[in-house]
């Protein structure tokens, strides 16, 4: 029934690998793998070898020399760089000579000829692979007595990130991250001999969504990160290992606190999922956590605004609320912002009390029956023949899977074809990237596939299809019937949701799934309709992130009685009657479902704030409340009880037992209907179809309040064709009439030449004008006019 | 500041087309951005980053590692004084002082009327004929304070116009080589044999 794939390699060959080298490092066999580094081989060994270039994430550069050692060679030992040397059959290799030891001491001394002594004010001092390895491989003097190198310090190279050249000691890390992991080369080494300096291009900054990372990786304090800067010193720092859930990729990370406030999060390798890396969103938007707007205590309705009250009374009303609501009134919405606990919690609470109305994603995603397709994993998908992208620009709303597929097809290991509506941070790694007019998908597919080259690549190996909701003014069912089109072609391929909130495929798996198929728009509709006694928003905002503002504003406007379970008092939460406080990130122990659907434990760090809980613990006390005593009372007893309910999920999945890379669980859902996708009247000339997709950074919560992220966004605007902005009339950046049937707003147009003709592209829930006004559920697609003013 | 001009990115797209990766053309490019305007404009890097497919960023790392572009403007004429060993010995600190004062200005410096550029240069290659100058990368053999005054007031006068193009540029970006006369150089990847030398043996 049930099958829990721990991810475990294949068990050892009881033969020889045919690519094993066997080699000897300080007197000890080694089995070392063909093409493998020595430093890499070492490192597996526990002989530590000292380094600052060398990533083991990232091509080896042989930039610090620091990695010396020696080798047996025909004409006796000689010195190798061992991040560059790879292994072979019978070598020698010795780390602890008195040869290597004068060489390595002699890169120490040179390397901080030049590197300012300032530890002490040094963000980096303590956990400074520079202090650390002059202590532990340096000579301990320096014969250096001249005047060290001088640059202006700090200098700002992004809105996050500092440099501070003097103590840059040109490893080439960040500038290679940059390049080779980002795909954003927008440092560089300039100048040359004692001048050379890592720098931007003037008046062009490090705007890299991925530029923490560098922060991350820098061996010495050179680069430090804005939101943390003079803020602690390591040795006070205290860490628990957690998976972030900012989005669905699941990064593991350590989250960092000191005197019981979050004060950074890092990146932790996890090689099925992350590698390390992290987007600066996920790092950054700690700060949201410690923000002082956070709601502290429940709070009641009262006139038009709120007063605070008590928990037993605010639980209280909502239980009697629940209890006196006709049969079937009662909805939830929401959950995926949670852990599992949360959900299950939530689930098992509407279960009981006999509420079907829920939904864990508010119309901006796709049908739950995605994960009724065969599924993917992230690791899967890298390694496929063929990756086929029916879905959003992966860089702007799962950034790391961008990573990762961006690395697979930089190093020819997969081959991507893409069918979008626009150009996306993936095109220029596509082998066939073919531009679909949105509601346009499933003709493209099929016309792709007609092709014979196509049709021999996908024959040639594994096909994973990433699908995601790629414009929130397209119906989900293009998209749906679109990733049917491609199962009819390539019947053995899989599928990698990618759908965007932290915990959303948790929340579905988990019993926040739609039931006889009301989901939140029909829950929605149900409310304005005056058929919702008690809407409960459970960490959601349908203000700002259903497609259809008329339909969120109707629908929280005609739910009778309105209960926002949330960190912050949202645009929708100021709608509701009692607002809980929720325990955040950081603040409640549990486990996440990452868009794979594997579950990984993530922690409580700090106190909750003020008298906030985690969210399934309001569930438990309302179940009481409503006499469905559930009987937990700890986190261990959530999970217990969710061994017991849910398949897939047991012993190996609770937050004690998931280690780093935790174990994808496949609960069985419901098998899937095929889908058609809706019919389509055919666009205006004199009109545009609307792409309204996600930029990284929105007006979601925890980016808006989190300072250091929330002055990123873009803002709204409209984006066409240069002809095509030509033929409306004006001029770049002038403000236009956007309208239709529905609605008219005026938004600043902008002109892009990779945006298709007829095409508007306008990003989603930006500060400024809300397209959302012209955007209607159950449109098939959003076409609209474009005037000059 | 500016971008190429329409005939010069007609010419850059030509240079482009010699090089099995369009990168390998940013350092022709360059020299062509300077040729323009007499140094290379942030502009000018940003659309050469447009034309090869880089960012401005690398453009500019790898601009800035050659001394002879120039990301601040310099005059009309720019002059190398070799100050390495045999010039030295032959008199060319005693030029460098000259020409900073008949020039009024300091080495790395730039006359007020934008004509002439001081930098202090390493061998030329000229030894046996030090002390020696290079005028926009034009040669001056043995100079003497007298001839190098000459030299000045020729300059100024116009009178060298014919022989030494203002800021000149040492690379040949000016010549059209017809794609049928390329030496149509094939990708790195692409290679799939030994070099021609090698008659057929493995390599090392």
């Amino acid at each position: 029934m049930t099958s829990i794939d721990t991810n475990a390699e294949s068990a050892e060959m009881p033969e020889r690998d045919p690519n094993a080298v066997s080699i000897t490092i300080n007197g000890r066999t080694v089995e070392a793998t063909k093409g493998e580094l020595i430093i890499a081989a070492a490192d597996r060994a526990d002989e530590f070898i000292p380094r600052f270039c060398y990533h083991p994430r990232m091509s080896p550069v042989g930039m610090c020399r620091q990695c010396l050692v020696e080798v047996e060679g025909p004409r006796g030992p000689m010195m190798v760089v061992s991040c560059m040397t790879p292994v072979a059959e019978g070598q020698i290799v010795r780390t602890e000579t008195p040869q290597v030891k004068r060489a390595q001491e002699g890169i120490i001394e040179l390397l901080l000829a030049n590197h300012p002594l300032d530890c002490p004010v040094c963000d980096k001092g303590g956990e400074c692979p520079l202090q650390d390895q002059a202590f532990s491989h340096g000579a301990g003097e320096s014969r250096f007595v001249e005047e060290k190198r001088h640059y202006e310090k700090p200098i700002a190279i992004s809105e996050l990130v500092f440099l501070d050249r003097e103590r840059c000691i040109l490893c080439d890390r960040c500038t290679r991250f940059a390049d080779e992991v980002a795909g954003d080369p927008l440092i560089s080494f300039t100048q040359r001999g004692n001048n050379t300096q890592v720098m931007t291009f003037p008046d062009e900054p490090f705007a890299s969504y991925f530029s923490g990372n560098v922060v991350q990786i820098c061996p010495v304090g050179a680069l430090t990160a804005q939101p943390y800067r003079f803020k602690a010193r390591p040795w006070d720092l205290e860490q628990r290992e957690s998976t972030c859930t900012t989005c669905s990729v699941g990064c593991r990370t350590v989250v960092q606190s000191s005197r019981d406030e979050i004060l950074r999060y890092q990146g932790v390798d996890s090689d099925p999922v992350n590698w390390g890396w992290l987007c600066d969103r996920g790092r950054f938007n700690f700060q949201s956590v410690n923000s002082e707007n956070r709601l502290e205590s429940p709070q009641v309705k009262s006139g038009d605004s709120f007063e605070t009250t008590t928990w037993s009374a605010a639980l209280d009303t909502i239980s009697r609320t629940i209890r006196h609501a006709a049969p079937g009134s009662v909805a939830i919405l929401g959950g995926a912002r949670g852990t599992n606990e949360d959900a299950f919690m939530w689930a098992q609470l509407a279960d009981a009390a006999g509420i079907t109305m829920r939904d864990a994603q508010l119309d901006d995603g796709l049908p739950a029956s995605i994960f009724a397709y065969p599924q993917a994993t992230i690791d899967s998908a890298a390694k496929a023949a063929t990756v086929i992208l029916l879905a959003p620009d992966l860089k702007e709303e799962l950034p790391v899977l961008h990573i990762r597929l961006r690395d697979a097809a930089e190093k020819k290991k997969i081959r991507i074809i893409e069918v979008s509506a626009r150009e996306t941070g993936l095109t220029k790694h596509a082998w066939r990237s073919v531009r679909a007019e949105s509601g346009t998908a499933v003709t493209a597919v099929q016309q792709l596939f007609a092709d014979s080259a196509v049709a021999a690549q996908l024959a040639s190996g594994p096909v994973v299809v990433v699908a995601g909701r790629a414009n929130l003014a397209e119906a989900a069912e293009h998209t749906m019937a679109a990733v049917d089109a491609v199962i009819a072609g390539a019947p053995s391929a899989t599928v990698l949701p990618a759908l965007r909130r932290g915990n959303v495929r948790g929340a579905l798996s988990l019993g926040l799934a739609p039931q006889n198929g009301k989901d939140a728009a029909a829950i929605l509709e149900a409310a304005a309709n005056g058929q919702v006694d008690c809407l409960i928003l459970l960490g959601a905002d349908p203000m700002n992130d259903v497609a259809d503002a008329d339909l969120a504003r109707r629908g929280l406007a005609g739910a009778k009685f309105v209960v926002a379970i949330d960190t912050f008092l949202t645009q929708s939460a100021a709608h509701a009657d009692i607002v809980l406080p929720a325990a955040a990130y950081g603040e409640k122990d549990g486990t996440t479902m990452n868009l794979e659907g594997r579950v990984t434990n993530v922690v409580q760090k700090i106190t909750p704030r003020g008298t906030s809980r985690a969210d399934w613990m309001i569930a438990a006390e309302l179940g009481f409340l409503l006499g469905h005593d559930s009987g937990v009372t700890t986190i261990a007893d959530v999970q217990k009880l969710m061994g017991k309910k849910v398949p897939g999920f047991g012993t190996t999945t609770t937050s004690v037992a998931v280690k780093r890379d935790g174990v994808v669980v496949t609960i069985p859902t419901p098998t899937r209907t095929p889908f058609v996708a809706p019919s389509l009247t055919p666009r205006n000339s004199y009109e545009f179809r609307v792409d309204v997709s996600r930029k990284l950074y929105d007006r979601a919560v925890g980016t808006i309040t989190s300072p250091a992220l929330a002055g990123l966004s873009v803002g709204a605007s409209i984006t066409i064709h240069p002809l095509d902005l030509e033929r409306v009339g004006a001029g770049e950046g002038a403000n236009v009439r956007v309208s239709n049937s529905h609605s008219s707003i005026v938004l600043p147009v902008r002109s892009d030449e990779k945006v298709p003709r007829g095409t508007a592209v306008v990003p989603f829930n930006q500060p400024g004008a809300d397209i959302r006004e012209l955007v209607r559920h159950g449109d098939s697609v959003v076409d609209v006019r474009i005037e000059s003013m | 500041m500016a971008r190429l001009t329409e005939e010069n990115v007609r010419l850059a797209r030509e240079i482009i087309g010699r090089y099995p990766k369009p990168r390998s053309a940013t350092i022709p490019l360059l020299h062509l951005a300077q040729e323009q305007d007499g140094y290379v404009t942030n502009d000018a890097m940003a659309h050469i980053g447009e034309l090869v497919g880089a960012t401005s960023a690398e453009v500019y790392g790898t601009a800035s590692f050659y001394e002879m572009f120039k990301f601040e403007p310099v005059g009309k004429y720019l002059i190398n004084i070799c100050g390495t060993m045999s010039c030295a010995l032959m008199g060319g600190e005693e030029l460098m002082h000259h020409a900073e004062s008949r020039l009024g200005i300091h080495m790395g410096g730039t006359t007020p009327d934008g004509l002439f550029t001081l930098e202090k240069a390493e061998c030329q290659a000229a030894c046996t004929e030090a002390p020696c100058l290079q005028v926009n990368y034009r040669y001056r053999f043995r100079v003497t304070s007298e001839n190098f005054d000459t030299l000045i007031d020729q300059l100024q006068a116009g009178e060298l116009n014919d022989e030494i193009p203002a800021h000149g540029t040492v690379a040949s970006v000016r010549q059209h080589i017809p794609a049928e006369r390329g030496v149509g150089a094939v990708a790195p990847e692409d290679v799939t044999e030994g070099p021609a030398w090698l008659d057929g043996k493995a390599a090392l």
